[in-house]
């Protein structure tokens, strides 16, 4: 129950943003910051990965690209060439087939984004599984040169597979009707349902994991990070739970991937690029390695600013220079650094200068 | 296949393997020394033929090559000392983001010197379509060239490490530091030496396959991935090895585009690297229990 009190802050404050925009009629920045969230939720998940598990990850964009092409390619491509076959008609039978007429009054038939969203999370899991089985064997370097091969090969699929749509990615995207009336979607009309989605997808995520950190798994997993050979010795299974939460944040990434990709209304290639993983791990470790509301609150400032333009064509460069800087000076991130320390040591110093010139 | 296209591919082959092999020993030289693999490694062989292209207009070749080699000599000790000689007994993740890091800055800063566009040095000696006939197969001599200077460094850096007295010390600093600094060597001198030797031979190889592969700014994060898989390949410090691991993987990934399209050559070498280190991490020649020794 505490644990779900403490985020009625972070619910106040989305509603008083949604409000803040609403009355100053600037409702145009919820697209942004609903975007932010999506990408917020895939770092909520790495951040457990790496902060809690110890373990990096540089191929979570790739996970991010399986669940939105996935999503994407299932519910845009046209099955109306193979109504006719077993296959479609059975699938048809269960209901999870959605017809309709495209801008030019042709017959459409793609499959619902239900089931769609369903396989695509469940294929970044299967992944994961299957990949993390032997690369979370590896550490250190060889972990990262794995996963970071992991992202390149997914992006070389998607570049490469006619199916993905090549270097043009998938465009129109149908709308994700979640349950009637209430649908992930791009229309001007629908920001603020959508703001609200969004958020509350990022607050499921934040319970899940919160309750998980805090629990038999959550201590399991610290001492794995402090000392795998030492948590092995006290009889933690630290293959099983690292594996468990490499699927995790997997799947958190592919659902990121399915919802923003609807809410676009397309993806491209650059959403599994290199450069896209790197900025993940760059703003957990801004965010603090091992503190989910650091990782919350960067994902979402850094994401906005990056998606506002803030930063022009130094977009990379910015996201290059934050990782080295923290690194080489706060490894634990800005938010643990010792800001009251810090403070007090600057009062301190002035207080000292007073009191020895009050003695002259 | 006939002989002709199976010396044809061969050669192919052996042409980007000598330079996956080079990146693979720059990555070597500087793990050896600090235990850090420098994810900015490809970056050097970028930086290479890049400057080099940009001081041809004031320069004759083989000076503005050498030019270039100096200046990325330079650029990698900068590196050294600015953000990795000062810290303290750096964990292998913060080192991993550092130079993850560095790379990106980097590959930004030439993007914005010199743009997008793709850029190569000319041919060293005629023209895109002079070539010599070796066995019935037509090869550019830039290969000759590249295969060459690949190979002069090799033997350069192995009679380096055996015979002079800098590179004795740097590998008593690979194979213990702290007695290297009982012995009184200056380990942190090393560790900014390595930097500047793995930088200069990157750029001398990115400055002679320029003619042959382009050079944009983009191309390092690509070599690195090769040159890590590679290095890995041949066993993690092991020079020889990387050679070996090197065209074994080149003529792999020449014979491969003759079976598989060519958008998926860079899948097939990284599907590779995850096959080897899933099965032997501690590469085709070297040995487990020298690996289980080393910090990862």
């Amino acid at each position: 129950m505490r644990n779900l009190l403490s985020l009625l802050p972070l619910v106040g404050l989305i509603i008083i943003v949604q409000l803040l925009t609403s009355w100053t009629d600037t409702t145009f920045y919820l697209t942004q910051i609903t975007m932010s969230a999506y990408y917020s939720l895939l770092i909520i998940g790495l951040c457990t990965l790496m902060g809690y598990a110890g373990q990096i990850s540089l191929g979570h964009a790739g996970f991010f690209a399986i669940g939105g092409y996935i999503s994407a390619a299932l519910t845009t491509h046209n099955l109306v060439a193979f109504k006719e076959t077993a296959l479609i008609r059975m699938l048809d039978g269960f209901n999870i087939l959605m017809s309709g007429e495209d801008i030019y009054g042709d017959s459409l038939m793609v499959i619902n984004p239900w089931a769609a969203c369903i396989v695509a999370v469940l294929a970044a899991g299967l992944i994961a599984w299957v990949l993390g089985i032997p690369v979370l064997k590896l550490k250190g370097h060889y972990l990262a040169m794995a996963t970071l091969g992991f992202g390149v090969i997914i992006y070389r699929i998607v570049l490469a597979v006619e199916y993905f749509g090549e270097a043009d990615g998938i465009s129109e995207v149908p709308s994700f009707t979640l349950i009637p009336g209430l649908e992930v979607s791009g229309d001007f009309g629908a920001r603020v349902e959508n703001y609200y989605i969004a958020w509350g997808l990022v607050i499921i995520g934040m319970i899940i994991l919160r309750n998980l950190i805090n629990s038999r798994v959550g201590r399991a997993l610290r001492s794995i990070h402090a000392s795998e050979e030492a948590a092995g010795a006290m009889g933690v299974n630290t293959s099983r739970y690292k594996l468990q939460v490499f699927i995790l944040s997997a799947i958190f990434a592919a659902v990121a991937g399915v919802f923003l990709t609807h809410y676009n209304g397309g993806i491209g290639p650059s959403e599994a690029g290199v450069m896209k993983s790197v900025r993940y791990v760059a703003i957990v470790a801004v965010g603090g390695m091992a503190h989910l509301w650091g990782a919350l609150t960067m994902g979402v400032l850094l994401n906005f600013l990056s998606l506002r333009g803030v930063f022009g064509s130094y977009d990379d460069a910015v996201f290059g220079l934050i990782l080295i800087i923290i690194m080489l000076f706060a490894p634990n991130g800005i938010l643990s650094l010792n800001w009251k320390g810090l403070l007090d040591k600057i009062s301190g110093r002035t207080n000292k200068g007073k009191a020895a010139g009050g003695k002259d | 296949m006939t002989l002709e296209l199976f010396i044809q591919y061969l050669f192919a082959g052996i042409t980007y393997g000598s330079i996956y092999a080079i990146v693979a020993i720059g990555f070597n030289i500087i793990y050896n020394t600090t235990g850090i693999i420098n994810f900015a490694q490809g970056e050097f062989v970028m930086l290479g033929g890049m400057i080099s292209i940009s001081l041809l207009p004031l320069m004759p070749l083989p000076v503005a090559i050498a030019a270039a080699v100096v200046i990325t000599m330079l650029f990698g000790a900068l590196l050294e000392i600015f953000f990795i000689r000062w810290l303290e007994n750096p964990g292998v993740l913060r080192m991993i983001i550092i130079t993850i890091g560095l790379s990106i800055l980097t590959r930004e800063g030439a993007l914005h010197v010199w743009g997008e566009s793709v850029r190569s040095l000319p041919y060293f000696v005629g023209n895109e379509i002079s070539s010599v006939e070796i066995l019935g197969a037509r090869i550019s001599p830039q290969v000759l060239w590249v295969v060459g200077a690949c190979g002069l460094m090799v033997l350069f850096l192995s009679i380096f490490f055996k015979t002079t007295s800098v590179g004795r010390e740097m590998r008593a600093c690979a194979a213990n530091r702290k007695a290297a600094i009982l012995c009184g060597i200056n380990t942190h001198n090393m560790v900014t030496f390595s930097f500047m030797l793995s930088a200069g031979i990157g750029a001398l190889a990115g400055s002679v396959m320029s003619p042959i592969t382009s050079t944009s700014y983009d191309i390092g994060t690509g070599l690195a991935i090769k040159g890590f898989t590679v290095a890995i390949l041949g066993g993690l410090g092991n020079s020889m090895g990387a050679v070996g691991a090197g065209l074994l993987l080149g003529i792999l990934e020449a014979f491969s585009i003759s079976v598989v399209p060519l958008a998926f050559k860079d899948a097939i070498s990284i599907s590779i690297l995850l096959i080897i280190l899933f099965v032997r991490p501690h590469g085709l020649f070297g040995s487990r229990t020298a690996a289980g020794l080393k910090e990862f």
